[in-house]
């Protein structure tokens, strides 16, 4: 997919048990989308819908693609939060909120990774 | 176990516990309890120990619709009745909750982790308050006429909306259903609740001391995954309104829906509130000042875990380190532990998720350079605690535009910064994606109100903070959401305006 307007190289990526969960759970829903969120209770965790749940707005930057799934967020958050690059993870636990993967009995995070640290992706958590 | 002698109340299901625990709880449709059509059952945990103590319905879509059933079945006949019934239905809710505030107050501890005494003198009462605010709100409520001439005559009624979806947060669980149930009922609507995935029991406690009282079908519970659930729900043609407590992202999706089904919604979204202490605070060693340093370590409040938790403290740098010297030793001395505890101030966050999300916001604001003045890691509790998701009271020190001053992070995390002047302090306070609540500490009163009109924020707490009371509208500005709670205005929120416009001239109009 050709990078659409405001859209960054490189500005997200997966881990590789991230990706695992969004090819099962693309295998079950068809294409997805990701949304980082912001705000209270489950607030700044990426949430997972189906591709087109909820239409891109004006106003969202795509970073990129993480396991062929879109990753959008709000271009305001994204200038607040300083432009970080985004690792999305998986950890143990269902999502709390309307996230897709809240189904498989866990959940996404967002990791940022210092700029310098030169690597692709964090380390996976122990659980 | 009497209040009085009570220092730790027994854990739900244990011996002498004033709370009965049974080990499977069912959908509340129609005024019965029913079993999810998946068949299905999760564990139920409660945070102060991380184990399962209950387990609870994991619905899908078709439970929605079985509850939207119920509610349909029931919407004219709770329409039609008047509001003085409505009213006498609302009360006998608000005294079956007080006749048993302590068993729901332990509940309510229990499985969100908020201390008891927070429970206790804040989140039953006030949802007990919330149910005779809102029975007497709808008796006093009146239309209004506008006399268009002197034969033709505009009445105006307010109409309930009929049946509408409420999605409920975790952080609030009894509080916020009062918030959204109360007004809904008054105004003439029936709900299908969903309450938050981490907290689905308290408010079937609660349902089981209401289900002789309200008319079946009036109130409808429904647990079980947002992204089955919550979307079958808010998404369904057969609501009239939705309203949602949460994230921004989902928030919009609720909008979305709402866009699509052409009906309205309310959100509120959460915010990164500021909390402002002007120099003047410490001009006596008195009580206001003590009062100001327990509105700074506020932010402690139910974990943190408050939309309008004042995350942001912008202290005056003329007083900053005499002030902070006098907060951190307040904080230092917050007790921190099993929920149950009535000398416990604050208990676990509400899921590892959670707790997960807190610790890797402080290990984000010491990469950006903060510097943490007090906790900022997990404590070391009892043995029987070990597998809880305590994470110590900490503040960190920087300035406005790291992240840990504009991401919400839902947790006991404060960030603290200085200013110079009045100017500089209101540029901070605004600067932010959101406009939620905010607080303003100043013995200058023209100051207070100078500043609490430039705030852009829904509520300006002014000498005070963290006070919920009934009849002070509460909703945010910019991307904090759309709507208001906690006032008679929700009837207007919860219902549709009629106008009948009646003729009262026997002539023609003359044009055919």
């Amino acid at each position: 997919m050709e990078a659409g307007p405001g859209e960054q190289r490189a500005a997200v990526a997966a881990t590789p048990a991230a990706r695992q969960v969004i090819n099962r759970l693309t295998d079950r829903h068809g294409p997805l989308a990701f949304f980082q969120s912001g705000g209270c209770c489950d607030g700044t965790s990426p949430i997972c819908l189906k591709d087109g749940e909820l239409p891109a707005g004006p106003n969202d930057v795509r970073l990129g693609h993480i396991g062929g799934a879109p990753f959008y967020i709000d271009s305001d958050q994204y200038q607040r939060w300083g432009t970080p690059r985004f690792v999305i993870d998986v950890a143990p636990g269902a999502a709390e909120g309307f996230s897709l993967e809240a189904l498989e009995g866990v959940h996404f995070v967002s990791r940022s990774p210092q700029p310098d640290d030169g690597r692709d992706s964090l380390p996976e958590r122990a659980p | 176990m009497s209040t009085v002698e009570a220092t730790v109340y027994a854990a739900p299901g244990e011996s002498g516990s004033l709370v009965e625990l049974k080990d499977r709880y069912e959908n509340f449709i129609g005024g019965h309890w029913i079993a999810p059509t998946t068949g299905e059952y999760r564990d139920n945990v409660t945070p102060s120990t991380g184990e399962s103590f209950c387990e609870v319905a994991h619905s899908g879509a078709q439970d929605i619709e079985l509850a939207l059933d119920a509610a349909h079945a029931a919407k004219d006949e709770w329409a039609q009745r008047s509001p003085a019934d409505r009213a006498a239905v609302l009360n006998a809710v608000a005294d079956a909750i007080e006749q048993n505030l302590e068993m729901l107050a332990v509940a309510e501890s229990y499985e969100n982790g908020k201390p008891v005494r927070e429970t206790l003198a804040a989140d039953i009462p006030l949802a007990i308050d919330h149910f005779r605010y809102f029975a007497a709100a709808v008796r006093a409520d009146e239309g209004r006429i506008s006399e268009i001439d002197n034969q033709t005559y505009a009445y105006h009624f307010q109409e309930p909306l009929g049946v509408v979806g409420q999605i409920i947060p975790f952080n609030f669980p009894l509080l916020m259903a009062a918030w959204k149930i109360a007004p809904a009922l008054a105004a003439g609507n029936c709900t299908v609740l969903k309450p938050a995935s981490p907290t689905p029991w308290s408010i079937l406690k609660l349902a089981e001391l209401i289900e002789e009282i309200l008319p079946p079908g009036v109130l409808n519970i429904v647990n079980g995954p947002g992204a089955d659930i919550g979307k079958a729900l808010a998404s369904n043609k057969r609501i009239a309104k939705v309203s949602f407590t949460g994230e921004t992202v989902t928030g919009r999706l609720i909008m979305s829906y709402a866009a699509q089904n052409l009906i309205p919604s309310t959100t509120e979204l959460g915010g990164k509130s500021p909390n402002i202490f002007f120099e003047d605070v410490m001009a006596a060693d008195d009580a206001f000042l003590d009062k100001a340093v327990e509105g700074l370590v506020l932010y402690a409040f139910n974990k943190g875990e408050v939309c309008t938790c004042p995350s942001r403290a912008l202290i005056q740098d003329s007083i900053y380190d005499e002030f902070m010297e006098r907060c951190l030793a307040r904080i230092a001395a917050i007790k921190q532990g099993d929920p149950l505890d009535c000398e416990t101030m604050i208990g676990p966050q509400v899921s590892a998720n959670q707790l997960e999300k807190i610790e890797s916001y402080v290990t984000i604001g010491r990469q950006e350079g903060a510097e943490v003045l007090i906790g900022g890691q997990r404590p070391e509790l009892s043995e029987r605690l070990a597998g809880g998701y305590y994470f110590e009271p900490t503040v960190l020190r920087g300035h406005n535009k790291m992240r840990v001053f504009q991401e919400e992070i839902f947790g006991p995390v404060l960030a603290v910064t200085t200013f110079k002047t009045e100017a500089e302090a209101l540029e901070i306070a605004n600067d932010t994606l959101y406009g939620l609540g905010a607080g303003v500490w100043t013995r200058d009163g023209a100051r207070a109100f100078r500043m609490g009109r430039a705030i852009k924020a829904g509520r300006v707490w002014t000498n005070c903070y963290h006070q919920y009371p009934a009849h002070a509208a509460f909703g945010g500005y910019k991307a904090s959401g759309v709507g208001r709670e906690n006032h008679r205005m929700m009837l207007d929120h919860y219902s549709q305006t009629k106008c009948l416009l009646v003729s009262y001239d026997e002539n023609a109009m003359g044009l055919f």
